[in-house]
């Protein structure tokens, strides 16, 4: 059998390969140690956190750590987790094209993504840094940590593998969508990976620039930034958050585009109003421009500002509701399969409203002013980065594991991980919530005793999550080896991709294949003879009354 | 990479359907059309990146300009109008030859395009020379970024200063801000005096001088601070110099903060300079591959999308002439 | 499918396969007028006309940018989307600068700390009576 994975052999036929699917795969690896690196230094935080005074670690090994943390998972994990690994080998299969349009940039994405991950932990080497992940100044340029410059480095180039992805996907989409692959045709996930790419193009340029400048300001001092050379450290905030905020949206737009697909295909259901789903998409993507300054209300960021922004803030809602809705209406009457993948994608429509509504909280003013840099600001954004973003990455890892590899894994051992996940992070996070409402400062080292028990709860907490994770890790892997032989279309979706074998051929399509309505799922049938369903393409099928 | 690169296209039944028009033609596209307006979509996105990226700094030069506008009007003086006037020209020039050089790739007569590539090349040169001479002559002058704008605090006076041997510029200014304004506003009023004598500026009090640190980690008790003792040895035997408030222009009239024009001007300047010299290796690659006969009126992508990058370089400069170098 | 600027003429040897020919009188016309427009900034430069000065510099510098970009980048005769991507990122450098413009005037005197003068002279001239005078270069949220 000839396929992606055992068409040419040797390490630098992977190294140095064109095919998109290998790039995604070798992303997903880079991705998922990143992400393995970055939950043992939460672990550690967490670990030091279970109790009142210094438990495992001192208190600069702690800043570090948080820092690290931080870094790590915004830059390493959940921005290219999504678009990087899944994206890249899903998005040229789903829209019937050969590749992406640009296959040597998009090598040199990941090369990029190699070479920024690598000054990252050079960072280390140069004696760490403790800026958090947002280099906020005056402090990034005065700490006496010798690993800002490098990390800042890291980023910047990460910045532009970032930059490079964006800008192939939007060519991609473009210019090459087969015949009959009208825009109004594409699974919807390819409409959230084109507004991702958008915010990257637009966004992503803005960050690179800044950092340069504290880059600069901390080696030269030219006092732009800070204050002490007549700067303006507002000012960072501004430029920082311009590509921050954005940011944020290209690590759920493609989540929520994940769970459009695995919702519906999991429900054997037609999308419920796919074209406000997609609209939505861009519509988020643009607003994400608008509402930088709801992370600066407390910093001295003039009135006006903080009540424009905060009133496009609550404007966010909107589009994100309408996609919560929409899920909500295709669940309904729906076959609901209840396989790993899907369970992952009802948690997180629950972790997504709660992180959603809290976001609310967070956007108006005066209520900001008390629970900003507390811990309810770290469970909201856990529970959109990593319960939104990251568990939808999860859920959609297991959808395609048997696309991207042909082996399927044990149902039942990703059952109980799903819930030890899900379990674990709302223990983890919830408790944070009532934390940060009862003014436990975030970033602490250390605690008054009346925060330690809900402090040891949270700790509790992240130990079961972690077992989750690896307990995933491990009937993942076991898979690889042992796992069942996948057939083409084990959940099935219609979305080309589950036309071609699994694992997909190097050229992706022996023939070209045929484009309808990838939410139809009337003609979707199992079939006992290839442990698989297979769609079922006659005379009556074409003349079905309408899906829904 | 080149060979895993070409096997696709070894591959039987992958390219036949349609006879590619030319040797460059990747084999994932269909037509050549296809792959021009791809490369030319993907290029476009791509300067859209590199205006963005100057737009931060452009959004940098408009807030400390609304904020300071005295401040721009009298550095300003300090940079050569006619050299900048001169580099303007040079750039329009050779974006003209560049858009001549696209011209004359599209009509297949290789020798006027590679005349005009070579011309942009001289433009671009000539552009990185005069800029080089107005660097060469501000730096000469201490017309610079950053504390070297101020001269440095030589051993005497930093033993004067006591025991406070961290980087003394303005920075102490702020600390003062906080304390008792109107013995504020006299101090202040005295430093834009030349002669009075250096250093004016109190020695930092060392609470002041972790103060920022503590303010970032916590509250004090909940984190370690580095000792103020252990800051100042290190930097000390770092060798760092350290630098006064005293600026090299001898002016009275001289506004607070001079330097931070200049940190936005090399910033953007340099900027930009660096993208002049992308555009230089750009184009040199672009004559490598013209002479090796490459390009013709059927395929001329490069040339092309080389010319767009080099008129984005102009662009910007047209931008920044007149917010540097005509400022009345 | 192809724009109006894409239409095909195979083979001709003076016109390319793909693309927009733009006539070299066209590209010198336009040098032209940016060399005298070049020209025209650098004189206003020494006239004074108050505030207008810096308008007068960016108009004219926005019309040089223009010309640049519909003739020598094509983009007059280019695919509407790439013509949207060119004007699409303008306008996010225009969003960014007006609103972190916008956020600096308001808390404009609390940005001289460095030069406390100015501050009493801003805050005399524009607030005399507002309770902003009381903060001496330290911000207040607000």
């Amino acid at each position: 059998m000839d396929n992606y994975l055992t068409w040419t052999k040797g390490v630098a036929s992977w190294v140095f390969t064109l095919d998109h699917k290998r790039i995604g795969v070798m992303y997903l690896l880079g991705v998922l140690v990143s992400f393995l690196v970055g939950g043992i230094f939460a672990l550690i935080i967490r670990t030091e956190l279970i109790a009142p005074g210094q438990t495992i670690i001192e208190p600069e090994t702690y800043n570090i750590m948080f820092t690290l943390h931080g870094a790590v998972m915004v830059f390493l994990v959940i921005i290219p987790s999504i678009p990087g690994s899944l994206g890249n080998f899903v998005l040229p299969i789903m829209l019937g094209a050969k590749d992406v349009a640009f296959p040597r940039l998009n090598l040199f994405s990941f090369h990029l993504w190699i070479i920024g991950a690598v000054f990252t932990v050079l960072a280390l080497l140069f004696g760490g840094f403790d800026t958090g992940w947002t280099f906020y100044t005056p402090y990034s340029t005065k700490t006496e940590l010798g690993g800002v410059v490098p990390v800042i480095f890291g980023v910047f180039i990460l910045g532009f593998s970032s930059i490079f992805t964006g800008l192939n996907f939007i060519v991609t989409v473009h210019k090459m969508r087969p015949k009959g692959m009208t825009w109004f045709r594409m699974p919807l996930f390819l409409w959230a990976l084109y507004a991702t790419a958008l915010i990257q193009i637009l966004a992503t340029p803005v960050l690179a620039i800044t950092l340069m400048l504290v880059g600069l300001e901390r080696v030269f001092q030219i006092g732009i930034f800070d204050p002490a050379m007549g700067g303006d450290p507002v000012l960072f905030q501004h430029f920082f958050w311009f590509y921050s905020h954005p940011a944020v949206y290209i690590m759920i737009l493609p989540a929520m585009g994940i769970i459009s697909e695995l919702i519906s295909v999991h429900s054997h259901r037609h999308i419920f109003g796919y074209t406000f789903i997609a609209y939505s998409s861009v519509a988020i993507a643009v607003f994400s421009f608008l509402v930088w300054g709801h992370h600066m209300f407390t910093s001295g960021q003039s009135a006006l500002m903080n009540t424009i922004f905060s009133a496009i803030t609550f404007s966010v809602a909107v589009p994100s509701a309408i996609k919560v809705f929409n899920w909500l209406a295709t669940l309904y009457k729906g076959s609901i399969a209840l396989n790993t993948a899907m369970l992952y994608a009802l948690g997180f429509i629950f972790l997504f409203t709660i992180g959603g509504l809290t976001g609310i909280y967070l956007g108006t003013l005066n209520v900001d002013v008390h629970l900003h840099d507390t811990y309810f600001v770290v469970a909201h954004f856990h529970y959109v980065m990593m319960g939104s973003a990251l568990i939808a990455f999860i859920g959609g890892l297991h959808h395609w594991w048997p696309k991207m590899f042909g082996r399927m894994f044990d149902e039942t051992l990703g059952r109980i991980a799903f819930v030890l996940v899900f379990v674990g992070f709302n223990v983890t996070f919830f408790t944070q919530f009532m934390l940060g409402s009862h003014g436990m400062p975030r970033r602490y080292y250390d605690y008054q005793p009346e925060f330690a028990s809900y402090h040891l709860i949270s700790t509790i907490g992240s130990y079961v999550m972690a077992a989750g994770f690896f307990l995933t890790a491990a009937y993942l892997l076991h898979s690889l080896f042992f796992g069942r032989k996948a057939p083409a279309n084990p959940w099935g979706g219609r979305s080309l991709e589950w036309q071609c074998t699994s694992p997909p051929p190097h050229d992706n399509f022996k023939v070209t294949p045929s484009v309808g309505d990838c939410y139809d799922f009337r003609a979707v049938h199992w079939s006992e003879e290839e442990q698989g369903y297979v769609v079922i393409r006659d005379e009556e099928s074409a003349n079905l009354p309408p899906a829904h | 990479m080149t060979a895993i690169d070409s096997k696709p296209e070894e591959t039987p039944g992958l390219d036949e359907s349609h006879g590619s028009d030319t040797p460059f033609q990747a084999h994932h596209f269909d037509t050549p059309i296809q792959q021009y307006e791809s490369v030319k979509l993907g290029m476009w996105l791509f300067l859209g990146t590199e205006i963005l990226f100057f737009g931060a700094l452009f959004a940098l030069y408009t807030i400390l300009r609304a904020n300071d506008p005295e401040l721009f009007s009298y550095a300003s003086q300090y940079l050569n109008t006619i050299l900048g006037g001169i580099n303007t020209a040079v750039l329009i020039l050779s974006s003209l030859s560049m858009a001549a050089a696209v011209h004359f790739a599209q009509r297949g007569r290789k020798t006027l395009m590679l005349i005009s590539l070579w011309l942009t090349l001289f433009g671009a040169a000539g552009f990185l020379g005069i800029k080089y001479f107005e660097y060469e002559h501000k730096i000469h002058v201490n017309l610079n970024w950053g504390p070297s704008f101020y001269y440095p605090v030589d051993a005497a006076e930093a033993a004067a200063v006591g025991e406070d041997g961290q980087v003394s510029t303005v920075q102490d200014e702020n600390a003062r801000a906080a304390a008792d304004e109107s013995a504020l506003l006299s101090a202040e009023r005295s430093t834009s005096l030349p002669d009075v004598p250096e250093p004016r500026l109190a020695p930092m009090p060392p609470t002041d001088a972790v103060s920022m640190a503590q303010s970032a980690i916590g509250p004090g008790g909940l984190s370690a601070v580095k000792p103020e003792e252990k800051i100042k040895a290190e930097r000390a035997a770092a060798g760092e110099v350290t630098y006064s408030d005293k600026p090299h222009l001898e002016d009275q009239d001289l506004p607070v903060n001079t330097h931070r024009f200049f940190a936005i001007y090399y910033a953007m300047t340099g900027l930009h300079g660096i993208h002049v010299v992308v555009g230089m290796v750009m184009i040199g690659w672009l004559i490598l591959r013209g002479t090796k006969g490459h390009f013709d009126n059927r395929y001329y992508a490069p040339v092309d999308l080389g010319g767009l990058y080099w008129h984005v370089v102009d662009l910007v400069w047209i931008f920044l002439f007149p917010l540097f170098y005509l400022i009345h | 499918m192809a724009s109006r600027a894409h239409a095909q003429h195979r083979t001709d040897d003076t016109h390319p396969i793909v693309g927009h020919l733009v006539p070299m009188s066209t590209l010198v016309w336009t040098t032209l007028a940016l060399l005298v427009l070049t020209i025209l900034t650098v004189a206003v430069r020494y006239i004074d006309v108050g505030e207008f000065n810096i308008v007068i510099a960016i108009g004219i510098a926005v019309l040089k940018a223009t010309l640049v970009a519909l003739f020598f980048m094509h983009l007059w005769w280019d695919r509407p989307f790439n013509q949207i991507v060119f004007v699409a990122c303008i306008s996010f450098v225009v969003l960014l600068i007006a609103l972190t413009v916008i956020d600096t005037k308001q808390n404009a005197p609390t940005l001289y700390t460095g030069n406390p003068a100015r501050v009493q002279e801003v805050l005399d001239a524009k607030a005399p009576e507002a309770p902003i005078t009381k903060q001496t270069g330290l911000s207040s949220p607000g």
